[in-house]
């Protein structure tokens, strides 16, 4: 089933959590909302899910306009950031409650309530765990019965708001893969809440990143990564470098280095920001030909991982941060306190508009 | 190796307890104080309530309960505390689900007026009734008309009791409902559960260990309340005496076996509400912690 949001704005007293956002979610797909937090995207999944209501917008499931229906007859599965499994009844008993609260005449069998629930505990792995609470379950494991409860009432669209959110770091990189593995062989429409971009960009379809309210792009993982929209985007997805210039005759000038400008518009303007991905920077000991460098200085350097991060005093003193291969760390033999030069492999210029 | 460990971990906890307690001294006093006050103020006058109650022998002590005023009294305080408690209890539900799940507008008016049983003396709650309720009150007139009797009738102290003991249950009820939040009512609401599905399978079933001390606390007022019910009750012998004004009738007229024999039910109702009271608080601890430590209680479905 397919999700279409329309001029969704909502506000709670000063603060405007969503400014009239609008979305498309096809069928079938795993879409994730990216942003920081205070960005609306909890606020849009529970529009969405009927557990808040929108001040103005509509939302449509599958075309048709749901924005009255209660939450309890939009049939979505969802699931909480902190679990909500009901404390007090097994897990079995979580997972059969949307199956034992339905109208006499729709309530199946006490057989078939067993025989689905025994189906969705072993589609997450725990049917071994049946009988215990969920105050006895580990965070990963309430969180994959949250997710059985929530498929038991068939929904045909799934909504998962920080769903690895209060999970360290292990499990939550394996949970991720196991959804996106569960995802391709249920096809259910889902929308995931997440303020980590690794997450959004390994598992979804597509990735809507949000920003104050409002949509900043919309695209595939490796568009918004490779093609961000917008300064906020470039920003969010990922470390970056960020370099103050001046834009003169078609070039930004940073610390009085000229670097071309690439985008057309707002030749205009004043001054420009420049992104640089700490990866997409090169240091060198000797000075390179040309004038595309500037002069740094290494002021610490952390080999550990797979690659070396190095951070660097630039020339007009701001932080750099370099992201260089293990094979070329050794073959620079980079040492705290050496004068290097960096030039950019590839780099983003956006346009200032609030210059300062 | 093992022994090594046992007995580092042993000292370890001594040095730490030494670290963070009081001298032995300012320890024994402090609990020597507060046992010397309890005895002195709480088990000094209940034993002397027994003893004197038993002072003429047994069967004086039961004689005071074959009398027909006792037999009244002890009626209507089981049945002023069987209106007043249930209905408090679903006051106390309703007020605590609305002020712990919703937002609106009066909440914080909502709370303070919950408080105010307990910080109004129980003899101006008496008066208010007797002031609304009495002939010379607002609605008397209209009362007496219809010959509805009130103020000094069973109605009169049924509703100085319903007012003095309401804030139990929703105070009780109050912070834990607040503590548990709502999602688990959302996530009932979104499986498709409605409002009195999501109330008794998912809400009742977390509360209920405060509920049911709420309860308790509640019952044990009714059942003792003096100044609310004093005012409004005319002391009608074998009409409109509870427990409490049967007991001080009697010890007004030196009857004082008979007076402390009547007060020893009070005080055993205290008793067993204190029993009662520390089996739940043992049995909601134990249900907050389920799981930390207990393995899989196995429930066959």
């Amino acid at each position: 089933m397919s999700i279409e949001v329309r001029d969704l704005t909502k506000t709670f007293g000063d603060f405007t959590a969503l400014k009239e956002v609008s979305l498309q979610v096809p069928t079938g797909e795993l879409v994730a909302l990216l942003g920081p937090s205070g960005s609306g995207k909890t606020t849009l999944l529970r529009i969405i899910a009927g557990l808040e209501v929108p001040d103005s917008g509509s939302v449509l499931f599958e075309g048709e306009d749901t924005t009255d229906w209660s939450a309890r007859d939009r049939r979505v599965g969802f699931v909480f950031q902190h679990y909500a499994l009901f404390r007090h009844m097994t897990i079995f008993e979580n997972v059969a409650f949307g199956l034992r609260v339905r109208p006499r005449r729709q309530r199946p069998s006490e057989a078939e309530i067993r025989e689905r629930v025994v189906e969705l505990l072993k589609l997450v792995q725990l049917d071994w765990l049946a009988t215990r609470h969920p105050s006895q379950l580990s965070g990963g494991q309430r969180q994959r019965v949250a997710l059985a409860r929530a498929l038991a009432v068939g929904p045909k669209v799934l909504l998962l708001d920080e769903p690895f959110g209060s999970l360290d770091a292990t499990v939550r990189k394996e949970l991720r893969r196991w959804l996106r593995r569960l995802h391709d062989e249920l096809h259910v429409t889902s929308l995931f809440v997440t303020h980590d971009q690794e997450e959004a960009l390994e598992v979804a379809d597509r990735v809507v990143v949000m920003n104050e309210g409002q949509v900043e792009q919309v695209g595939t993982p490796s568009d918004v990564y490779h093609h961000p929209a917008s300064a906020f985007v470039y920003h969010f997805l990922g470390n970056v470098n960020l370099f103050r210039g001046r834009v003169e005759g078609g070039k930004v000038y940073v610390g009085g280095i000229a670097m071309e400008l690439p985008q057309d518009d707002g030749a205009d303007a004043k001054t420009a920001i420049v992104y640089v991905r700490p990866h997409l920077l090169e240091i060198h000991i000797d000075q390179p030909d040309g004038n595309a460098h500037f002069r740094a200085r290494v002021e610490h350097i952390n080999p550990a991982g797979p690659v070396v991060k190095v951070q660097l005093l630039s020339e007009w003193g701001d932080p750099v941060q370099v992201e260089i291969s293990q094979e070329r760390y050794r073959e620079l033999r980079l040492t705290k306190d050496a004068e290097v030069f960096i030039t950019p492999k590839e780099k983003q210029v956006f346009i200032d508009r609030y210059s300062i | 190796m093992a022994g090594t460990i046992a007995f580092s971990r042993a000292t370890a906890s001594i040095t730490r307890t030494r670290a963070t307690t009081e001298p032995a001294i300012v320890r024994w006093t402090l609990i020597g104080t507060a046992v010397a006050f309890l005895g002195l103020f709480l088990v000094v006058p209940l034993a002397a309530v027994f003893t004197l109650a038993l002072e003429k022998g047994v069967s004086a002590y039961f004689a005071a309960f074959r009398e027909p005023d006792a037999l009244a009294a002890i009626r209507l305080t089981l049945l002023t505390a069987g209106i007043a408690v249930p209905l408090n209890l679903v006051f106390g539900v309703a007020a605590a689900w609305a002020i712990a799940k919703f937002e609106f507008v009066g909440k914080n008016l909502l709370i303070t007026l919950i408080d105010l049983p307990f910080s109004v003396s129980p003899v101006v709650s008496g008066l208010i009734y007797v002031l609304l309720f009495g002939l010379q009150g607002w609605l008397g007139p209209w009362l007496a008309e219809h010959d509805i009797k009130i103020i000094f009738a069973v109605p009169g102290i049924v509703l100085a009791t319903i007012f003095v003991t309401f804030p139990f249950v929703a105070r009780e009820l109050i912070p834990l409902m607040q503590a548990q939040g709502t999602e688990e009512e959302e996530a009932a609401r979104v499986l498709g559960a409605g409002g009195w599905q999501t109330f008794r399978r998912v809400t009742l079933p977390s509360i209920k260990w405060g509920l049911l001390y709420g309860v308790i606390l509640c019952n044990a007022r009714a059942m003792g309340e003096f100044g609310a019910v004093s005012v409004v009750s005319g002391h009608v012998r074998g009409l409109t005496n509870t427990i409490p004004l049967h007991v001080e009738i009697l010890y007004n007229e030196y009857n004082s076996v008979a007076a402390f024999a009547v007060a020893s039910l009070l005080a055993l109702l205290a008793l067993v509400t204190l029993a009662a009271k520390s089996v739940v608080e043992w049995k909601s601890q134990a249900h907050v912690t389920t799981g930390e430590r207990t393995p899989a209680r196995g429930e066959a479905r």
